[in-house]
Order: structure tokens, then sequence, then C-alpha cells
């Protein structure tokens, strides 16, 4: 009885060392986000393309796709903004999100770095982002053919990210998803 | 020396004075919410910045949450309103006073139950020391022979 407690501290030692093993793997940045299977949160807000007229999340409906919050003062919004107008010309779909951002700036930008979107929602006092528990732009969502969010993404989507979004989009629509 | 730590103090404090003054003002009706409003924010974890509750933060997010739950206080809403509107948006991370429930019973009471752990060990130590005192203590377990010439090995230490 005595001898097992000798082997008490290296016990510990390994419980201990398990623990600090996994921490190293974990990014405590990345938020699962609390939005996850659920419907997207409803929005009446126009569009930044189109401004006469109004988005809802009816929009968004009808096939799988991404969304992605973005702003012109983002730097990282503009680094992933190339791979979007690539994933868009291999005919995924992408609405945007405009978020906290001036919309003649934003439509300049679209302008001159072109366009990956289906369409853009401006949500120019972030409500629809805080709604979303939006922390920092960019951040991608996958949603399904009903608009219920899959997937969230913090961050720059470059090609190995975008594995991972396709992957998540393949099983959604194979309808696996649910 | 001592003037360099003062510098350094002086230095430590302008800074918190700097750290404070980009965070915008809002005015009360009456002081309880105020002071619901100081409670709220100060338990509010910060999405962004993850180790600042969202009172302490600049980042722009914590801005709008403060503006949130100061709106929400205004239009009558209790705490636990504010603290679900944050959780459905941002999850449960955002508690730095997280609920109880299965989740986090591990959490809020096993701090107890390690300290019933200990309490249990020093109860059983202190147990098995007092039943070894009370069969005589060290020594007492020697065969008579051994503690003849115990006895004779002493003696001859004195006299040295």
């Amino acid at each position: 009885m005595r001898r097992y407690v000798l082997f008490l501290p290296l016990a510990i030692f390994l419980g201990i060392g398990f623990f600090l093993w996994r921490g190293l793997s974990i990014d405590p940045t990345e938020l699962p986000s609390a939005r996850l299977n659920q419907p997207f949160p409803a929005f009446e807000k126009a569009s930044l393309t189109a401004p006469e007229q109004t988005l809802t999340p009816d929009d968004f409906k009808g096939k799988v796709a991404l969304v992605n919050i973005w702003a012109t003062w983002c730097p990282t919004c503009k680094e992933e903004h190339a791979f979007l107008n690539q994933l868009a010309k291999q005919g995924v779909t992408i609405y945007g999100i405009n978020y906290k951002d001036e919309p003649v700036k934003a439509r300049e930008w679209l302008k001159r770095y072109l366009d990956p979107y289906d369409k853009v929602v401006l949500d120019e006092d972030g409500k629809l982002g805080l709604d979303l528990g939006v922390y920092g732009a960019p951040e991608t969502y996958v949603i399904d053919a009903e608009g219920v969010i899959r997937y969230r993404h913090v961050g720059a989507v470059d090609a190995r990210v975008w594995k991972d979004l396709e992957a998540v989009m393949e099983q959604v629509s194979s309808g696996a998803g649910a | 020396m001592t003037r360099v730590m003062q510098r350094l103090l002086f230095l430590c404090l302008m800074w918190a004075g700097a750290a404070h003054a980009t965070i915008e003002a809002y005015e009360f009706n009456d002081k309880a919410t105020e002071e619901r409003f100081q409670q709220l924010t100060a338990e509010l974890r910060c999405p962004k910045c993850q180790n600042n509750n969202i009172a302490d933060s600049n980042s722009p997010i914590a801005s709008d949450l403060r503006g949130e739950v100061y709106r929400m206080l205004n239009e009558g809403a209790g705490d636990d309103e504010v603290v679900d509107f944050m959780v459905t948006r941002y999850g449960e991370f955002v508690l730095y006073k997280p609920r109880v429930n299965e989740m986090t019973w591990l959490l809020w009471y096993g701090p107890f139950v390690l300290l019933g752990i200990g309490l249990l060990v020093v109860f059983f130590i202190a147990r098995s020391r007092r039943r070894g005192n009370a069969a005589g203590g060290e020594g007492n377990n020697l065969a008579p022979e051994e503690r003849a010439r115990l006895e004779q090995l002493l003696e001859q230490d004195k006299k040295q």
C-alpha cells in the first residue's frame, strides 16, 4: 500500500501534463458560435449595392451559402477578398454583411477590388453583427438552404480554411447536416 | 533607486488614467441603475479582448456591448434579461460569473470537494500519528536485547 503512494506524484504529474498538453492545441480566441444550428437572426436592412432594396433573412435562403462579415476598415478583409473573388468565380454563393462601415467607402471598395457577393447587407450600426455574435471582422458563416447557421469561422478565409468550409457545405447539402 | 520607483509608479498611474479616458460617459436617471450598469459591465467578459470585462475594454465591440447594456437597462430590462441577451449571442463564455448548471458544477463545487478531501487526509494522518504515539513512540518496537544494547551505547556516549 505504502509503495503505491509513491506513485501518486507521478500520477498527478501525468494528469496535469495531459491537460496542459491539450491546452497547447486549443486556441482560446476561437469561440464556438452561440448561434450554431439556429436560424439566421432576424433583420431588415438596406442592400449596399442596391440601396432601394430591403434585405431580410429570406434573401439568404434557397441554397447552401457562405455569409461573410467584412468592412473597409478591416485589413484582414482585404487580405481574404481576392480569395473570395476566386470562390465566387468557382460558383460558390457568398452573401456579404458590410459591418459598421461607411457605405460610400464600401461601394468604392467593391468597385476597385471586384464584388464576390450575391447580395450585401448594409449593417451600418452593427446591430445585425451584434445579433449574430460577431466580435471581429472578418467572420464567415456557412448557412444551409433554410438559412440555418451551420458553421462559423473567425478570421480570414484562405485555401486551408476553405477546405473546412467546403467539407461543411458538402455535408450540409447532402442532407446529413442535421 | 527610490526615485526610479517613484517615476515608474507615476508612469503606471498616468497609464491607468489614459486607459479610462476613452470610455464614454453614460448618464443615468437614478443611482440604482448606475450601480447595476457597473455591476453588469464588470461581470460580462469582452469577446474580443478576452481578459478584460466590457467595462474595462477599449475595443469597439466592448463599447457596443456597453451601449447595449445601457439601452436595455434604460428600457427597464432586468439583470437576467441583459445576461440572457449576451449569452444567446456570444455564449456562456461571456459570463465572468458562470451560472450554476450541470456544466459548471465542477467549477462551483469542485473547490469544496477538494477541501473536503484535504481535511480527510489531514484527519487520517493525524489519527495514525496519534496511534503511533499511543503505542509508546519511537524506539518502542525494539526487542529486549536491542534495548539493552541501546542503553549501553547511550551510557558509553555519556562517559566520553
